[in-house]
């Protein structure tokens, strides 16, 4: 009888917890799709973006969003795997279970910390070494870099630990040394969850908001170099959510739904390459 | 005289895994190592490739000669031993990549990379373990594709296929059914015309079917080392007499 109420409770709860998704997906498209269709998709991915004179084009901060992920894969795919491969095949034990919690601990910082770290310290040697504002694609990219870090070791480090130790003996049985049994034969057979760890890595990069808008300079136009300042779409949210109204308000909301969209998109496609074995 | 090994002891931290083992294996002969598990027959045979390196804390004493150098010298070069002592595992261990890639991983680990040639290895590795003829028109399909038999001749052409002059086999045939085996046996006794092979196995039968000469271990030592119908007839120690009669084991 108990387990009865029990079980009924927590189907309950399981059951909000989706229904509040649901709701809030239907929210966002509700208040967003109709102002695409007011002004027609063509004006909504133009460049034009002066939200209280009525032109609503998302194109230079899709743009933005786009440079600084990119940025962000540069940085975090050679060391996130570099570190992934160290820990799972060259570190000992002990080195394994002090560096692994160590770095999904980064995971844990808020991104305001981040942002804070790159005004006072990247920023500034940015626009002192390389000119610019320093505000920029590269700040930016770097932050986001080191922030999709803890994303791409764990899930890489995971695949490469599922990987059986009889592919390994069988390596080395035919005389290959430990860096050419990864480089033949772990990463390949790592691929598909190495893969979704670098396209989960990059949905918190398009996804994320604080520290891009602290280090990014938010310049609306299309930069043209990596010291250029941009704007993401997740940056415009923020900062105009507080003070739209009426389109302004439907057009940042038409935002949200493409970024939602996009990162189900990243998401779908992670767990269909770990999912397919 | 391909391999002499003196005086070996060796330890898992302080569990003593081999206890002074002395043996000489020849040339071209099937050499079939037995005795029940956890008599260091695996242990023993993961000397002779160094495969026990992979494994923390073990010391290893005494002297082990292949073409009378001593392949535990700091001086011997590893990589080599490997390529020129294969190893066939207990469970096929195909890689999850394509049948052709597979047999072209151990050559192009040493560097060979020239399609034409990497096209011949194969299909004279495939050819060597009679695969060829069978999966010549699917190299490009998953290696996890085949049959458990045909896994296990895959990584026997593998390891063909980098030209080693002597084959460890761990118990190659116990995740396979009577049929397979059978045929991987007629497998071993082609092979052995150009290969020198190790065998491991708890199935005493095997041994009597594919080995030459044969050891008889027990609790780390090597009991008794004869020619296989000398330790299947007469065998000189009374506990292979038992061991080989059922009376344990």
């Amino acid at each position: 009888m108990k387990d009865k109420i029990a079980e009924k409770l927590l189907l309950f709860i399981a059951f909000s917890a989706i229904f509040s998704l649901l709701l809030i997906t239907f929210f966002i498209f509700q208040q967003g799709i109709p102002l695409i269709f007011k002004i027609g998709l063509g004006n909504f991915f133009s460049t034009h973006w002066a939200p209280t004179r009525g032109h609503f084009g998302i194109l230079s901060m899709i743009i933005g969003s786009l440079m600084v992920t990119t940025g962000a894969l540069v940085v975090g795919i050679p060391f996130g795997l570099a570190c992934a491969i160290f820990l799972a095949e060259f570190s000992s034990p002990v080195v394994q279970k002090t560096l692994k919690p160590i770095i999904e601990l980064l995971a844990g910082i808020p991104s305001v910390v981040y942002g804070f770290i790159g005004i006072v310290i990247l920023v500034p040697f940015i626009r002192e070494h390389f000119g610019g504002p320093g505000f920029s694609v590269l700040a930016a990219s770097i932050i986001l870099g080191v922030m999709i870090l803890p994303t791409i070791v764990s899930i890489s480090y995971d695949a490469l630990m599922a990987v059986p130790n009889t592919y390994r003996e069988g390596s080395y049985a035919v005389g290959a040394t430990k860096w050419q049994t990864v480089r033949m034969l772990l990463m390949p057979a790592a691929r598909s969850g190495i893969v979704a760890g670098i396209i989960l890595g990059m949905g918190r990069a398009i996804g994320e908001t604080m520290a891009v808008i602290m280090i990014a300079g938010n310049a609306l136009k299309i930069p043209h170099s990596i010291l250029d300042s941009v704007r993401t779409l997740t940056s415009t949210l923020a900062l105009e959510l507080g003070y739209a109204t009426g389109d302004h308000r439907a057009a940042l909301f038409a935002c949200g739904s493409f970024l939602f969209l996009i990162i189900i998109l990243l998401n779908i496609i992670a767990i269909k390459i770990t999912g397919r074995k | 005289m391909i391999i002499k090994i003196a005086n070996l002891n060796l330890y898992y931290d302080k569990f003593q895994a081999l206890k002074n083992v002395n043996l000489s294996i020849k040339e071209n002969l099937i050499t079939g190592i037995i005795g029940p598990s956890g008599c260091g027959k695996s242990t023993l045979l993961r000397v002779f490739n160094r495969m026990n390196d992979l494994i923390k804390n073990v010391k290893i004493t005494g002297s082990i000669l292949i073409d009378e150098k001593d392949i535990y010298s700091p001086v011997y070069d590893l990589i080599l031993l490997r390529k020129n002592v294969g190893m066939v595992f207990q469970r096929p261990n195909a890689f999850p990549i394509s049948i052709f890639d597979n047999v072209a991983y151990g050559p192009r680990v040493w560097g060979i990379n020239d399609k034409k040639t990497l096209i011949e290895i194969v299909e004279r590795s495939l050819a060597a373990v009679d695969l060829f003829d069978s999966i010549k028109d699917r190299l490009k399909d998953s290696a996890l594709s085949l049959s458990a038999e045909k896994q296990q001749r895959l990584c026997i052409a593998r390891l063909l296929a980098v030209e080693p002059q002597i084959l460890l086999m761990d118990e190659p045939c116990s995740a396979l059914d009577p049929i397979a085996t059978g045929k991987i046996e007629e497998l071993m006794l082609e092979l052995k015309k150009k290969y020198t092979i190790i065998i491991v196995t708890h199935n005493m039968q095997q041994a009597a079917r594919v080995a030459d000469e044969v050891g008889f271990m027990l609790l780390g030592e090597l009991i008794e080392f004869n020619s296989v119908k000398k330790i299947f007839t007469n065998p000189s120690d009374e506990r292979t007499f038992g061991y080989i009669s059922g009376r344990f084991g």
